[in-house]
């Protein structure tokens, strides 16, 4: 069960082939078989999911009219998606045994949909990291190589569906956490662009950048999830952005025929890895196979986006996390004698180091004296990203990149020199700062790992990158290879 | 005080808004509810929970700026201030820094009969903080969420304000305005009301600003003067013996009528200001602003011209009238039924209507008489079936019991003597009761009749309809008269 794609088990399932308990029960067995390797999985209640399973089942046996394609099935959830089934505690110690009395929008509409609320996903501490060792529940192991990083900050979703421990779950991306994450595990997962899914619930790390999304093994996959979790909810997100519509599998099929693409030379001309590169041929080159033009274009001002997204992240999060003070919810440290020992001693306690470095500099960014050296300039580099695309997508309709500078690294390797770690973003940010929609998906091995290759659209072109995604998964496998040993 | 010191005033005053959700989340701003029952998800900062602007704050405030002749900002931007304190969950504060919605204004106060312009620097909407209680326990601190998240406009004046007198006189100009606008209930003891003053002092009016000295929180007009007297005093009397102020943020105290030290600059937080990413510009277009002007109530001013052109008010009257909302709204419910004149109306409304509102201490809206029933009183008096000094008896009364007019001159036997034999009886009585008058009259002068009718009245105790007695008295001298051998 656990090879095949979405559409297929919803058709299993719809014609009574298989029931959702049954489904449910394969991948929980999954789950009690593999997560032990890889730490994955963090919270997981199996009754709850099983009673989830019966009750669309029970509502199938009545009348399947008003169920939704994706009705029956599992869906697990990054730790930071707020949900009524299980603790939200962004794997950090300030949030143990926090239960939220909400479910985000993107879980309750899935949840509305009949989809089977599957327990929750390991990540870095409050999606602050990119290898999911910045994790109070230790970090999550690549399903192809053990001793590597899965990538972060939705390491756990990755490695959860590369291990086929569930079929579909959900991601966040500020600067990367859903595409690095994919490239690393040799999966699919789209960031949309900012405003398509609801905020709201998804606890905040840096406002204006952070994105859910989901992550499966296919682009039809995360084109069917899409077109559940998306949905305009002025109610409770003034962020939200209403689309026209919302159904992404419209044109999976559409001919990329003529269709332009852009190459940008600034990701292109310098390639640390060469093995990475010939992926990348090989993918552009399957891609002219289906008819696309490709051409060379110029980002000249993505290159200061590290410095850029290293600002605005911090100082955004500086700010959301003030509110973990041990006051009303979370961790509050024994070691309170008064108010102002109370949030020194439990913000020192409960926060990892990552989280503390990210919260020292923001606030430091933001301090009198500096917020224009740093903060305001740092936005007026946001803005030359942005224009560097807007004058892109006058000459082309897609943009092809790598997702990562190298395959997933070594776990230890780089987490004593944060300024390398965050270098590893330096491909996936621009397109946070530009607010723009961009999937990741697997085009080939290097040194015996996933290589990830970007497609980038205009903004609320979800619908065309993931257009493109498919064509290519349909001439291609790369999507359907799983690690030998969670076979 | 040895020397002639001049002072500087500048402002700061949050009015909460009349909204009924609070300005980002969907609970109540009723006042009184137990402590957090009126704190939702996103008042109490839950992880994953976002703001949601009220849209009616913003016009609230845009109907301020109209009325103060502010401008209306296109673009405006909410902010976040970050410090640490129990009764705030987020951490910060929403508040708009860097594109407030309203840049300048003024407003006009009047002191000792002298006109004065104080000019606003802006005004901006923020969210107010929760409560901190310390006397529920000796070792914890109760925190109440049900304030947090209230809509505030904070109005900042210039430092134009010379004299204690001048500030008081701006903060009820303000008071009566946003009462006026309804975006305000003006309930001061519930704190709906609240003023930060800023004052320093300064030897001469050319000489540049001193250091200034902010005193937070002050609920009412009183404690405003009180505190500004005392820290004057305080200042000057630290200048004077030699010393220096410090730039310091002080609290009144009640209790003693002094001002207490609270922080000094060096503390003053670092407020880490930024824009709140969570809440994109707002555009307020010209459509909007002109819909809310469509629906503005008439400004006192406008209301005072109108008075003097369509009713021909004194300006005296005019202007007393059109600044109080009871008076006014008085003044135009029964106008607007034509059964009195306009002059009656504004005599009594200034006369016995004020009295009983200054007396009983009762607005005209929680009084228990109608403008139909004074309408109906007044009406009576213009048709002269009541005199004046027996209607303001019936008033009386009106006020304390809510009955209607007719039922209490039925009551009190107040009701017009029209019986045209009892009447006559009297005008005969009079005239022979007064035969001097009478010969007087007969010879010529035609005065005497108003006296005859004032002794008729008297007769009747008031209660005779003078229409009536006036008629027939003039009949019976007309006779009287050509019956002159």
């Amino acid at each position: 069960m656990h090879t095949k794609t979405l559409k297929a088990l919803s058709e299993l399932l719809k014609d009574k082939t298989i029931s959702s308990r049954e489904l449910t029960q394969h991948y929980i067995d999954r789950i009690d078989q593999y997560n032990d390797a890889i730490n994955a999985v963090v919270h997981i209640d199996r009754e709850r999911c099983l009673k989830a399973a019966d009750s669309v089942d029970q509502r199938r046996s009545q009348d399947d009219q008003g169920l939704s394609v994706l009705a029956g099935i599992p869906l697990m959830n990054k730790d930071i998606f707020c949900t009524v089934s299980e603790p939200t505690t962004c794997a950090s110690k300030a949030l143990q045994g926090y239960q939220s009395p909400f479910d985000a929008t993107i879980i309750k509409n899935c949840r509305d949909a009949g989809m089977v609320m599957f327990g929750k996903c390991n990540m870095d501490e409050f999606a602050m990291g990119g290898s999911n060792e910045n994790s109070f529940y230790g970090p999550t192991k690549n399903p192809w190589d053990l001793s590597r990083v899965p990538g972060g900050s939705s390491g756990g979703s990755a490695a959860a569906i590369a291990a086929r421990l569930t079929p579909a779950v959900t991601g966040t991306d500020t600067g990367g956490s859903i595409r690095q994450p994919s490239a690393f595990c040799g999966i699919t997962g789209i960031k949309p662009s900012y405003g398509v899914i609801s905020r709201y619930g998804v606890v905040a790390f840096a406002s204006s950048l952070d994105q859910a999304g989901p992550m499966a093994c296919s682009a039809e996959d995360c084109a069917l999830l899409l077109s559940q979790m998306a949905s305009y909810d002025p109610a409770h997100d003034m962020t939200s952005v209403r689309q026209q519509d919302y159904d992404y599998t419209t044109n999976l099929n559409d001919s990329l025929k003529g269709l332009r693409v852009g190459l940008p030379k600034e990701y292109f001309d310098h390639f640390a890895d060469a093995d990475i590169e010939k992926c990348m041929q090989a993918a552009i080159d399957e891609f002219k196979k289906l008819g696309v033009e490709c051409v060379e274009i110029s980002l000249p001002d993505v290159k200061h986006c590290i410095s850029a997204y290293y600002t605005i992240a911090p100082c955004e999060a500086s700010s959301n996390l003030a509110r973990f003070d041990g006051n009303i919810y979370g961790y509050r440290s024994p070691n309170s004698r008064d108010i102002d020992s109370m949030y020194s001693a439990s913000r020192s306690e409960a926060f990892g180091n990552e989280v503390k470095r990210r919260i020292v500099m923001g606030t430091y960014a933001l301090s009198s004296g500096y917020s224009n050296d740093y903060y305001s300039k740092a936005q007026n580099i946001r803005n030359l990203i942005r224009h560097d695309f807007d004058e892109a997508w006058q000459k082309v309709d897609i943009i092809l990149a790598p997702t990562t500078p190298s395959v997933a690294f070594k776990i230890d390797q780089f987490c004593n020199d944060p300024i390398k770690m965050y270098q590893q973003d330096v491909f996936t940010i621009p397109v946070n700062l530009a607010e723009l929609p961009a999937l990741s998906m697997p085009v080939g091995f290097a040194h015996q790992m996933p290589v990830g290759m970007q497609i980038i659209g205009p903004r609320w072109q979800e619908k065309r990158i993931l257009n493109c995604a498919h064509q290519f998964q349909t001439i291609t496998d790369w999507h359907t290879r799983i690690p030998e040993q969670f076979a | 005080m040895g020397k002639r010191w001049h002072v500087v005033i500048g402002l700061e005053v949050h009015a909460q808004l009349t909204t009924k959700t609070k300005l980002f989340s969907e609970s109540s701003t009723l006042y009184g509810a137990s402590p957090n029952d009126q704190a939702n998800y996103v008042d109490c900062a839950l992880p994953g929970t976002l703001p949601v602007l009220n849209r009616e704050a913003v016009h609230q405030a845009i109907r301020f700026g109209l009325a103060t002749h502010s401008e209306v900002q296109n673009r405006i931007s909410f902010d976040r201030k970050n410090y640490y304190y129990p009764d705030l969950p987020k951490g910060y504060q929403i508040t708009q820094h860097y594109r407030p919605i309203l840049q300048g204004g003024y407003v006009d106060i009047n002191v000792d009969g002298e006109a004065k312009r104080i000019h606003i620097h802006h005004s901006h909407l923020e969210e107010d903080a929760g409560k901190s209680n310390h006397d529920y326990s000796k070792t914890h601190t109760g925190i109440d969420l049900n304030r947090a998240g209230m809509p505030l406009l904070e109005i900042v004046s210039q430092p134009e304000m010379r004299s204690p007198q001048e500030a008081v006189a701006y903060i009820k100009a303000l008071h009566k305005l946003i009462v006026f606008l309804e975006i305000c209930d003006g309930n001061m003891q519930e704190g709906s009301m609240r003023v930060d003053v800023n004052v320093s002092i300064r030897e001469s009016e050319t000489a540049p600003f001193g250091t200034k000295v902010e005193i937070k929180n002050i609920n009412s007009f009183k404690f405003v003067e009180k505190a500004l007297n005392y820290e004057i005093l305080r200042q000057a009397e630290i200048l004077e013996s030699g010393g220096v102020i410090q730039q310091e943020t002080r609290l009144f105290d009640e209790a003693s009528g002094t001002t207490i030290f609270m922080r000094g600059k060096e503390d003053a937080h670092d407020y880490r200001y930024h824009k709140d990413p969570d809440i994109p510009y707002i555009d307020i277009d010209e459509a909007t602003i002109e819909a809310i002007r469509q629906q503005m109530p008439e400004s006192p001013s406008d209301k005072k011209q109108r008075y003097l052109d369509m009713y021909q008010l004194s300006d005296y009257d005019a202007g007393i009238i059109s600044q109080d909302k009871g008076f006014a709204t008085l003044f135009d419910q029964i106008i607007a039924l034509k059964t009195c004149t306009a002059k009656t109306l504004a005599n009594w409304i200034l006369g016995p209507i004020a009295g009983a509102v200054n007396k009983t201490n009762c607005s005209l809206s929680q009084s228990k008489v109608g403008f139909k029933a004074v309408a109906t009183l007044l009406s009576m008096i213009d048709d002269q079936t009541i005199s004046n000094n027996n209607a303001k008896l019936v008033f009386e009364k009106m006020w304390d019991t809510g009955k209607d007019p007719q039922t209490i001159i039925r009551e009190e036997g107040l009701e017009e003597i029209s019986d045209q034999s009892i009447i006559q009886a009297m005008i005969d009585q009079v005239l022979s009761e007064n035969p001097s008058q009478l010969e007087q009259y007969k010879q010529g002068n035609g005065k005497l009749a108003g006296f005859f009718v004032g002794q008729v009245m008297k007769k009747g105790q008031g209660k005779v309809n003078p229409k009536i007695a006036n008629q027939m008295l003039q009949t019976t001298l007309k006779s009287l008269l050509d019956d002159k051998p």
